[in-house]
C-alpha cells in the first residue's frame, strides 16, 4: 500500500515534518518584538492554513489535472459546512459524523452540478459552474432559510436535538470534540520569550490534511491520474483511442468536490458556524488563485498557495500606518512620512492590492507558480555549486601539466 | 468476407452533396485504398466510419454490427482504430506514456477507476506498451515529451498507438501528406510490415500514387461522393475513366 517512488516519499516526508512542528517554525519571532506580528503560529491561523490547503489539493485534482477550471467549487466547501452543522445540532458535538457527512453530502452535490457543467468544456464549462456558484449563494442567503438559517446562517444551540449527546444546561454552548476532547483546547509552551501554542483542533486538521495529501499523491500517480492528464493534452485522441473522457473527468469533479467538504466540514469543527458568504463566488475564485499561484498541477503547490495567500490575508492586512512608522521611525521624517504614505495603499485593507501584484507577477513570470520558481532557484544554485566544483577539478588537473 | 460493408450512404452539408449513395466493401485482410481529388469526401466518409459523422442515409456494417449512431469511442472499442490527417497524440505527457493509455483502454475497456494502484506497479501495461514502442523503432524515445518529436516521429507513434490496442480495422487518413520523401518510404515499409506481421485490415486515404501503389490490394476511386470504379491496382492504373477523374487532375497539382 505505501509503495511509492523515493521522490513522493521524501515530499511527504517534508510535509509531515513541517505539519508537526508548524507552531514552532510559524513562530520564529519572539512575543513583544517588532516582529511578533509576523509570527503566524497561533491556532486559528495555522488551521486556516491546513484547511484552504485541503480545498486547494482536492481543486488541482479537477484543475491541475484535467484543465477543467471551475468557478464553483465554494458551493461545496459551503455544503460541507451546512452538513457538519446539522450533523452537530441532530446528532452530536463529536466532529466525526460532522466530517463523513460533509464529504458525502458535498459529493452528491458535485455529482449533480458536475453532471450538468460537464455537458460543456472550456470557458463554457466554467461560466456554467459560476451561474452554480451564484445560485447557490442565492438558495443559502434566501430561498432555503428553513435549512441554511438565511443571512444569519447556522450554529449549534444548547436546546438543539442532538440524540447522541447528553442534553446541555439552558444557556452553555455546546463545544466541538473529539471523543471528549474539545476541538479548542490547546497547550501552551514557554520557552524564554517564545510563546508557542499546540492546538488539538489544528493537528485534527493536519492529520486530515496528511491523509488528503497522500490520496493526492496516490492519483497523480495512478492510471486514473494518467487518464486525467490525458483528458487535458487531447480529448480527440482519448475518444478515438476507446476511452470516454466524460466520466473521467467527472469522477475528477466528484473527487475534488469532496475535498471541499471535507475543508467546510472541518471549518465547522474549528469553529462551529456557517454562513451563506462561505460559498460566495469570491471564495471559488481564491481556491483558483491559490493553486495557481503555488503552481497547478504539481502535488505540493496548491499547499503552498493557500499558505501564501491566507498568510497575507492575516498578517498583511493587520499591519498600519502606525506600525509602519514603527518600522521607519529611524529615517529621516521627511523620508519616513513618504514611504509610509507609499507603502500604505498596500496593506491592511489593500492586502488585495499586493495580492494582487504578487500574483500577477507569479502568472507572467513564473506560470508554473511558486514550485516552479524554487526549481529555478535550485537549479540556479546546483549549476553555481556545479561550476564551482569544475573550476576545482579543472584546476587540479591542469596542475600536472605545469 | 467483408468486415467493412457501407449501403447506400449519403451525406449532405447544406447545398453540398459530400457523399454520395455510396456502396463501398472492405474485405477482410486486405489493405484498401481509397483516392480521389481534392474534396472527393474521402475523409468525410471516414467520419462517418468512426463515428465522427453521422450520415443522413445509409448503414454501415462493421464484422456485421451497425457502427452508426454509436460514438468514437464505443466504435473503436468494437476494432476500429484511426490515424488522424495530422498526428493527434497526447503532447503533453512521455512518449511512452502515450503509448500507455491505448494499452489501458485495450485492457480495461471505456472507463476504470483504477485510481489506487500505481502506473508503475502495472507491468503488463509497461511490457506491452514498450514491446510496441520497440516494433516502432521508438524504444529510445520512450522518456521523451511526445510534442517534442519530429513529424515522422509522431506519424509513427501514433500508429504504434492504434496497434497497441490490436485493432482488427485500422484507418488512415493521408498518412504520408507532407512528408518528405525519405519519411513516405519508411511509413510504407512500416505499414507493410504491420500487414505481413498480423491479422489486420487496413484502409487507407492517400494522395500520394506511389504510396498507394505499393501498398493496396485494392482500389476505389471517389469522385464528388461517388465511387467511380473499384478494382486492383493494375486495372486502376489503365482505367481511362481514372485517368480522366483523378489522375490527370492530380498531375496539375
Ligand atoms: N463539416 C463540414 N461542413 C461542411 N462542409 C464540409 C464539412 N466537411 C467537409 N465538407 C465539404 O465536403 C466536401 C468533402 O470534403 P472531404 O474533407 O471529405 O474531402 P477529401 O476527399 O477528404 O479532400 P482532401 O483530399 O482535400 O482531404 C468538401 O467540399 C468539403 O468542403
Ligand atoms: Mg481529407
Amino acid at each position: 500500500m505505501l509503495k511509492m517512488e523515493k521522490r513522493d516519499r521524501n515530499l511527504l516526508i517534508i510535509v509531515t515534518l513541517m505539519l508537526v512542528f508548524a507552531p514552532f517554525l510559524l513562530n520564529p519571532f519572539p512575543e513583544g518584538s517588532v516582529m511578533a506580528q509576523f509570527n503566524a503560529g497561533y491556532p486559528d491561523l495555522m488551521q486556516r492554513f491546513v484547511i484552504f490547503g485541503i480545498f486547494a489539493i482536492g481543486f488541482n485534482i479537477l484543475f491541475g489535472l484535467t484543465g477543467y477550471l471551475s468557478f464553483g467549487h465554494a458551493i461545496f466547501l459551503g455544503v460541507g459546512s451546512y452538513a457538519a452543522i446539522w450533523m452537530m445540532k441532530l446528532l452530536t458535538m463529536n466532529v466525526i459524523p460532522a466530517i463523513i457527512m460533509a464529504i458525502v453530502i458535498s459529493g452528491i452535490f458535485a455529482l449533480v452540478i458536475g453532471w450538468i457543467s460537464l455537458r460543456r468544456s472550456g470557458i463554457y464549462f466554467s461560466i456554467i459552474t459560476l451561474a452554480f456558484a451564484l445560485m447557490s449563494f442565492a438558495l443559502a442567503y434566501s430561498v432555503l432559510t428553513p435549512i441554511t438559517g438565511g443571512e444569519t446562517g447556522l450554529q449549534p444551540k444548547a436546546a438543539d436535538l442532538r440524540i447522541l449527546d447528553a442534553p446541555l444546561a439552558a444557556g452553555s454552548t455546546p463545544r466541538a470534540n473529539l471523543f471528549g476532547l474539545e476541538m479548542s483546547s490547546s497547550y501552551k509552551l514557554e520557552i524564554g520569550n517564545w510563546l508557542f501554542t499546540f492546538s488539538a483542533g489544528y493537528y485534527i486538521a493536519a492529520v486530515m490534511l496528511l491523509l488528503s495529501f497522500y490520496l493526492s499523491i496516490r492519483i497523480f500517480r495512478s492510471p486514473f491520474g494518467m487518464m486525467l492528464r490525458a483528458v487535458k493534452s487531447n480529448q480527440q485522441r482519448m475518444n478515438y483511442t476507446g476511452l470516454n473522457p466524460k466520466p473521467y473527468t467527472l469522477a475528477a469533479f466528484v473527487i475534488s468536490g469532496m475535498y471541499a467538504g471535507l475543508a467546510g466540514g472541518l471549518m465547522v469543527a474549528m469553529d462551529t458556524q456557517v454562513g451563506p458568504e462561505r460559498m460566495f463566488w469570491t471564495a471559488s475564485g481564491e481556491v483558483v488563485m491559490m493553486t495557481i499561484l503555488g503552481g497547478a498541477g504539481t502535488l505540493i503547490g496548491p499547499v503552498l498557495g493557500a499558505g501564501l495567500i491566507k498568510y497575507m490575508e492575516n498578517i498583511i492586512s493587520k499591519i498600519n500606518a502606525s506600525i509602519l512608522h514603527e518600522w521607519f521611525y529611524w529615517l529621516p521624517d521627511g523620508l519616513e512620512n513618504l514611504l509610509v504614505t507609499v507603502i500604505y495603499p498596500f496593506i491592511g485593507k489593500g492586502w488585495h492590492l499586493t495580492l494582487g501584484i504578487i500574483f500577477m507577477l507569479v502568472v507572467i513570470f513564473l506560470p508554473g507558480g511558486l514550485v516552479e520558481g524554487s526549481q529555478k532557484i535550485g537549479a540556479l544554485i546546483r549549476r553555481k555549486l556545479d561550476r564551482g566544483k569544475d573550476k576545482a577539478k579543472s584546476s587540479k588537473s591542469t596542475k600536472p601539466a605545469e | 468476407m467483408s468486415i467493412l460493408e457501407i449501403k447506400n450512404v449519403n451525406m449532405r452539408f447544406g447545398g453540398l452533396q459530400a457523399l454520395d449513395d455510396v456502396n463501398l466493401n472492405v474485405v477482410e485482410n486486405t489493405v484498401h485504398a481509397i483516392i480521389g481529388p481534392n474534396g472527393a469526401g474521402k475523409s468525410t466518409l471516414l467520419n462517418v466510419l468512426v463515428g465522427k459523422l453521422i450520415p443522413d442515409t445509409g448503414s454501415v456494417m462493421f464484422d456485421g454490427k451497425s457502427v452508426l449512431g454509436r460514438a468514437p469511442y464505443e466504435i473503436n472499442q468494437m476494432g476500429i482504430s484511426r490515424v488522424f490527417q495530422t498526428p493527434e497524440i497526447f503532447g503533453d505527457l512521455s512518449v511512452l506514456e502515450n503509448m500507455m493509455i491505448p494499452c489501458f483502454a485495450h485492457r480495461d475497456g471505456a472507463f476504470e477507476l483504477n485510481a489506487v494502484a500505481s502506473v508503475t506497479s502495472q507491468k503488463d501495461i509497461i511490457a506491452h506498451a514498450e514491446h510496441v514502442l520497440e516494433e516502432m523503432n521508438m524504444a529510445e524515445k520512450r522518456h521523451m515529451h511526445a510534442s517534442a518529436l519530429s513529424r515522422g516521429d509522431k506519424r509513427r507513434l501514433e500508429i504504434g498507438m492504434c496497434l497497441a490496442q490490436e485493432p482488427r480495422l485500422l484507418l488512415l487518413d493521408e498518412p504520408t501528406a507532407g512528408m518528405a520523401r525519405a519519411d513516405t518510404n519508411n511509413t510504407i515499409d512500416l505499414l507493410r510490415q504491420i500487414k505481413d506481421e498480423r491479422d489486420i485490415t487496413i484502409a487507407i486515404i492517400e494522395h500520394d500514387m506511389h504510396v498507394v501503389f505499393s501498398l493496396a490490394e485494392r482500389i476505389t476511386v471517389l469522385a464528388q461522393g461517388k465511387p467511380l470504379v473499384e478494382d486492383t491496382p493494375d486495372n486502376i492504373k489503365g482505367h481511362p475513366k481514372v485517368r480522366e477523374a483523378y489522375l490527370g487532375e492530380s498531375a496539375d497539382t
